[in-house]
C-alpha cells in the first residue's frame, strides 16, 4: 500500500512537470494552430543553461532557473520569428517539417556544445529550498547540514517501518504547476493580451480585423511557452538528475500527449491530462513491464484521439465545407 | 495519348536505374569501386526504397507519417526470423550446403513474407490512425513507432528443430535464440546481396509509378488535393488512404528485410524516431512527391557520410539545418520570390506536391 | 399570392418545357421531408420540404446565410440531418455518406472551386468516372490487359464529357491553371462523369461574365435533354434563374419562404420583402 502510494506521487510529481510542458504545447496549438515539435528541446536548453550557470559559473540556483526563463523565451521568440511566421500561410505539413528540423538542430547544436555525453544535474531544487529556508530564518546552515533530508515531509509511516514521503523536489514541483496554471488562467481571462490570444485561437482573421497584432500574440505565446519550458526543464532535471541532448525529446512528446488527453487549447486540461498521463507512466511501469512504460503513454495517446479526439476539456471545431 | 507518355516516362525511369546499376557493376568487376561504398551498395538500395515508399505517404497521400522505421523494423525481425526458419528446415530435409544454395530464392521469399507482416502492422495501424488527420496523425504515427520499438524490444524469437517459438518479456526460450529482446538478431546469415537490392528498388519503382499512373493512384492523388470533392464524386476516401498506408508499409518491410539480412546482428533501437526522420529528409530534400529526387536523395545523403567522415558530427546538425531551408525555401512567399528573382529556373517546385515524372 | 402547401410538386407547369415527357408525377429524384439541422441550437435548416421531378430544373435561392449551401450539404450527405429525412429516387439516404449519396445519384459542384489544382483537366474528368471504370489496384500495378481496356475507356468518355463545354482541346492543361469560369465548367463536367441523375450546382455562374452565363445557360439545359437528369442550382444571377429554372424555391432564414414558377415567385410578396426589405411601396 505504501509502495503503490509512493508510486502514485511519483506520478504526480512527473505528471506535474509534463503538464507545465503540456502548457507550452496547449497554448501554442490553441493560438498559433501547429505543432511546436521543438518545444520538448527548448526544456532541454533550460536545463542545460541552468546547468552551467550552477557548475561552471557557480551562481546560486535561483539566478540560474532566471538565466535559463530569460535564454528560453529568447530563444522562443526567435525560432518563431525566423523558422515559423515565414510559414503562416503555408501547408500544416509544412510547418510540421520545419517544427522537426528545428528539434533536430537544436539538439544537435546542444551535442556539439556539450557533447551527447550525459551531465549529472545539481538538486537544483533542494539547494534552493535550503538557501530559503536560511534566508528567511527558518533554519540555521548547521541545522540544515546535520539534517540528512531537509525539506523532506514524512506523510505518514507503517507500523513495519515503511514511511511515505514527499521531498522537496517534489512538493516544489507540485506547487509550481498550481502556481503557473492559476497565474496562466488568470492572464488570459483577465489581461489585454490574454484576451487578445483568445481572440486569436478563435478566429485569426476577426482579430485581426479587430485590430488585434496576430503576429505580436504569437511571439508572445511562444514567450510564455518557452519561459514555462525553461521551469519545466528544470523541475525535470531536478527530479531525474540526468541531462544530455535528447533529455528533452521524450518528455516533450509526452506532453504532447497529455495536452491531446486533456483537451489541446484548455489550460487546466493540460494539468489534468499531464498528472493523469504520469500517473499512468509511473504505474504501468511499476504493474505491467518497464520496457513498455513509454508504450503505454502511446497506447493513451491512440485511444483518445480514437474516442474523444477532442480531449477531456476540449471543444469541437467544425470543418467548413 | 496521355497514357502512352507516361508509359514512356516511366519506362525511361527504369531505364536510368538499370543503366545506373550495370555501370556500378562494371565499375566494380574493373575494381573500381572502394571497399567502403561495396559496403555501402545494399543500404543503398534499402534507403532508397524506403525514401520512395515513405513519399507514397507523404507526397502522393499527403499524410506526414513520422513512424516509417516502426514498419522497416517489423520487414526486418520477421524477415529475418522467416528466412533462418527457412534455411533450417530445408537443411534439415537437405543439409547444409543445399540451403547456402537456395540463399537467393530463401531471401526473395522473406523479403515477401517481411512485406507481407509490415503490410498487416500497417492495416492495423491504419485502421485508426487514418480516421485522423494532418498533425494528429503525424504524432500517431509516431507514437506507433516508438510502440512496435518497445514490443519488439521485449520478444525472444528462437527456432528449435524446425519450430518457431516466441516469447514475451522471457529469455528463456527452447533452442537457437535468433532475436534476443534488446539485444536484437543474431548469427543471421548475410544473404543480402546488391543484385537483389536492386531488383527491390526496381520492383518498388514498378509499384510507385504504376500505382500513381492508375485509377487508384489518382484517387490517392484526389483525396490529398481535397477530401471533400473525392467524397462528392463518389471516391472512398479511407480506402485509398489505406491502400497508400499499407503498399508503403509493404515496401518498407521489404527494405527491412534486405536490410536485416546484410547484418549478423540488429538491434530494434536502430528503427528509431531517428531513422524515420532521416528517411523524411530524404523525402523532403529530393522534393515531397517526387520519386526521381527521393531516389537521388537517398543514394547521396547515404553515400555523402561515409565519404566525409570527420564531419559526422555535423551530419544530423546538417540535416537538420537542410529540412528547415528546404521548407522555408519552398512554402514562405518571400523566399519564394527572392529565389525566383536570383535563380533563372524554379527550385520552388519541389515542395508543391508536384508527380514524379 | 398562393402559398402553397408544404409537400406539393414544385412544378405542375413548366416555364418553357423542352422535355416532352415532363414526369414529375412518376417518380421524383429527390424528395425532402421536414429535413432540418441545427448547429448548436441554431436552426440553419428548418422543416425544408422539397420534390424534384426526373429532367426539371430547380432554383434555389436566397439571401445571403439563408441556408441554401447547407441544403447542399444535407442533401450530398456532407451533414447528417438532425430531422426529416432525404429521399434519392425513391431511396432514403439516412446513415449514408457522401459516397453512398454519389453512387445514388447526386453530384455536386462547390460555391468555392474544388478541382484537383495540381491535376490534368483530363485527370479531373477521369476521376469523377472512377466508379464508372471499375479496376482493381493489382490491374492497375501489373498493367493486366482489363487495365488497358478501361483506360482507353476512361480516356475516351472523359474526351466526351469535356467536349460539352469544347474543353477537349483543354484536356491536358493543369486544372489549377485554367480561366476561372473554365474552372466551374470543368466542376460542372467531373459531377457529370459521375453518372448523376441529380446535379446540385453551387452558384455556376459566380464570377462569369455575362457572355459566359448566357453560354452555360444553354449548356446546361443542353446537359439536362442529354443526359436526361434534373438540375438544381443556387445561384444569385437572377437572370439565370429565371431564366432556365422551371421551379424556384425561396429560402430564408433556413425556411422555406415561398415555391412555384419563375413568375410567381417575382410577384410574391414575402420573397420581395425578403429580398428588399419592407417596402414603403408597391414593388415592381
Amino acid at each position: 500500500m505504501t509502495l503503490f502510494l509512493e508510486r502514485i506521487i511519483s506520478g504526480i510529481n512527473l505528471g506535474s512537470i509534463y503538464a507545465i510542458i503540456a502548457l507550452g504545447y496547449t497554448m501554442v496549438y490553441g493560438i498559433a494552430r501547429m505543432l511546436n515539435f521543438a518545444h520538448g528541446d527548448v526544456i532541454m536548453v533550460g536545463a542545460y543553461i541552468c546547468f552551467v550557470a550552477i557548475s561552471s559559473f557557480s551562481l546560486p540556483p535561483a539566478v540560474g532557473i532566471l538565466l535559463a526563463v530569460v535564454v528560453c523565451t529568447v530563444l522562443g521568440i526567435t525560432i518563431e520569428r525566423l523558422a515559423y511566421r515565414p510559414l503562416r500561410q503555408a501547408a500544416p505539413l509544412a510547418v510540421l517539417i520545419t517544427a522537426i528540423g528545428v528539434s533536430y538542430l537544436l539538439q544537435n547544436l546542444a551535442q556539439l556544445i556539450w557533447t551527447a555525453n550525459p551531465k549529472s544535474f545539481p538538486l537544483v531544487i533542494d539547494t534552493m529550498i535550503k538557501d530559503a529556508a536560511v534566508f528567511l530564518g527558518i533554519a540555521s546552515p548547521e541545522e540544515i547540514a546535520a539534517s540528512s533530508n531537509f525539506g523532506t515531509v514524512v506523510l505518514y509511516t507503517s507500523e513495519s517501518g515503511a514511511t511515505l514521503r514527499l521531498t522537496g523536489t517534489t512538493i516544489v514541483t507540485i506547487l509550481a504547476n498550481i502556481v503557473i496554471m492559476i497565474a496562466l488562467t488568470q492572464f488570459t481571462s483577465r489581461t489585454k493580451m490574454g484576451k487578445a490570444m483568445r481572440a486569436v485561437s478563435e478566429d485569426r482573421g476577426a482579430a485581426e480585423l479587430m485590430g488585434i497584432s496576430v503576429n505580436r500574440t504569437i511571439a508572445v505565446t511562444f514567450a510564455i511557452g518557452s519561459a514555462l519550458a525553461a521551469i519545466a526543464g528544470v523541475l525535470l532535471c531536478s527530479s531525474y538528475q540526468v541531462l544530455q541532448p535528447t533529455t528533452g525529446s521524450m518528455p516533450g512528446i509526452k506532453a504532447f500527449t497529455a495536452a491531446v488527453f486533456g483537451g489541446i487549447g484548455s489550460i487546466p486540461g493540460a494539468m489534468i491530462g499531464g498528472i493523469l498521463l504520469g500517473v499512468i507512466e509511473i504505474l504501468g511501469g511499476a504493474y505491467v513491464s518497464t520496457q513498455l512504460s513509454d508504450a503505454f503513454v502511446f497506447a493513451v495517446l491512440i485511444v483518445v484521439l480514437l474516442v474523444k479526439p477532442t480531449g477531456l476539456l476540449g471543444k469541437k471545431a467544425n470543418e467548413k465545407v | 495519348m496521355k497514357l502512352k507518355k507516361s508509359t514512356i516516362n516511366n519506362l525511361i525511369s527504369y531505364g536510368i536505374v538499370i543503366v545506373a546499376f550495370v555501370a556500378v557493376q562494371l565499375l566494380q568487376n574493373a575494381g573500381l569501386v572502394s571497399r567502403s561504398l561495396r559496403g555501402q551498395l545494399v543500404p543503398i538500395c534499402v534507403y532508397i526504397v524506403m525514401a520512395v515508399s515513405l513519399n507514397l505517404t507523404v507526397g502522393i497521400s499527403g499524410e506526414l507519417s513520422l513512424g516509417h522505421a516502426g514498419f522497416m523494423s517489423v520487414g526486418v525481425f520477421s524477415g529475418v526470423v522467416f528466412s533462418q526458419w527457412m534455411t533450417s528446415l530445408i537443411a534439415m530435409r537437405y543439409d547444409a550446403a543445399v540451403a547456402a544454395q537456395q540463399e537467393t530464392l530463401i531471401l526473395v521469399v522473406s523479403m515477401f513474407v517481411g512485406g507481407l507482416f509490415a503490410g498487416l502492422a500497417g492495416v492495423i495501424i491504419g485502421i485508426p490512425v487514418l480516421r485522423l488527420r494532418g498533425d494528429y496523425l503525424a504524432i500517431v504515427t509516431l507514437a506507433f513507432g516508438e510502440i512496435i520499438r518497445n514490443v519488439i524490444n521485449c520478444l525472444y524469437i528462437s527456432i528449435d528443430n524446425g519450430r518457431v517459438h516466441i516469447a514475451f518479456d522471457n529469455p528463456n526460450v527452447a533452442g537457437e535464440i535468433i532475436v534476443n529482446g534488446p539485444a536484437g538478431t543474431r548469427g543471421v546469415d548475410r544473404i543480402s546481396t546488391f543484385v537483389i537490392g536492386f531488383a527491390l528498388v526496381l520492383f518498388t519503382l514498378f509499384v510507385v509509378l504504376n500505382l500513381i499512373n492508375s485509377r487508384s493512384g489518382r484517387a490517392i492523388m484526389a483525396c490529398r488535393d481535397s477530401r471533400i470533392a473525392a467524397e462528392s464524386v463518389g471516391i472512398n476516401v479511407t480506402k485509398y488512404r489505406m491502400m497508400a498506408f499499407v503498399t508503403s508499409a509493404f515496401l518498407a518491410g521489404m527494405a527491412g528485410v534486405l536490410y536485416g539480412l546484410n547484418m549478423t546482428s540488429v538491434q530494434s533501437s536502430r528503427f528509431n524516431f531517428d531513422t524515420s526522420i532521416l528517411v523524411l529528409v530524404f523525402v523532403v530534400l529530393g522534393g515531397i512527391g517526387n520519386i526521381w529526387g527521393s531516389i537521388i536523395a537517398a543514394t547521396l545523403l547515404t553515400v555523402l557520410p561515409e565519404m566525409l567522415r570527420e564531419f559526422s558530427d555535423y551530419r544530423m546538425l546538417v540535416y537538420a539545418v537542410v529540412l528547415i531551408l528546404v521548407m522555408l525555401v519552398t512554402n514562405s512567399p518571400m523566399m519564394r520570390a527572392f529565389f525566383g528573382r536570383i535563380l533563372p529556373h524554379r527550385r520552388g517546385d519541389a515542395g508543391k506536391g508536384g508527380e514524379a515524372a | 399570392m398562393t402559398m402553397r402547401r408544404s409537400t406539393t410538386k414544385m412544378v405542375p407547369v413548366p416555364s418553357h418545357s423542352i422535355v416532352p415527357e415532363r414526369d414529375v408525377d412518376k417518380m421524383p429524384v429527390l424528395e425532402t421531408r421536414h429535413l432540418g439541422i441545427d448547429f448548436g441550437g441554431l436552426k440553419a435548416v428548418e422543416d425544408f420540404n422539397l420534390t424534384i421531378g426526373k429532367t426539371e430544373i430547380a432554383g434555389l435561392i436566397g439571401p445571403n446565410g439563408a441556408g441554401k449551401t447547407t441544403v447542399f450539404n444535407l442533401l450530398t450527405k456532407v451533414y447528417q440531418p438532425t430531422s426529416g429525412t432525404v429521399l434519392i429516387n425513391g431511396k432514403d439516404t439516412a446513415g449514408m455518406n457522401t459516397v453512398q449519396a454519389n453512387k445514388l445519384g447526386v453530384a455536386r459542384t462547390f460555391q468555392n472551386i474544388r478541382l484537383f489544382g495540381n491535376m490534368s483537366v483530363e485527370d479531373n474528368v477521369r476521376i469523377g468516372l472512377h466508379n464508372q471504370v471499375p479496376y482493381g489496384m493489382f490491374s492497375g500495378i501489373f498493367r493486366m490487359p482489363n487495365f488497358w481496356r478501361q483506360e482507353k475507356k476512361q480516356h475516351k468518355r472523359a474526351l466526351e464529357l469535356l467536349s460539352i463545354f469544347d474543353m477537349q482541346d483543354m484536356a491536358s492543361a493543369k486544372a489549377g491553371s485554367l480561366p476561372y469560369g473554365a474552372q466551374r465548367r470543368l466542376e460542372i463536367v467531373r459531377a457529370l462523369a459521375t453518372n448523376p441523375s441529380l446535379l446540385l450546382l453551387d452558384e455556376p455562374a459566380a464570377g462569369m461574365n455575362p457572355h459566359e452565363t448566357e453560354d452555360l445557360m444553354d449548356s446546361i439545359i443542353k446537359i439536362r435533354d442529354q443526359f436526361q437528369i434534373a438540375v438544381m442550382l443556387i445561384e444569385h444571377d437572377m437572370k439565370l434563374v429565371m431564366g432556365i429554372c422551371e421551379g424556384i424555391c425561396v429560402l430564408n432564414y433556413g425556411r422555406i419562404i415561398a415555391k412555384g414558377t419563375a413568375e410567381e415567385i417575382q410577384q410574391n410578396p414575402t420573397v420581395i420583402e425578403a429580398y428588399l426589405g419592407r417596402r414603403k411601396e408597391d414593388g415592381k
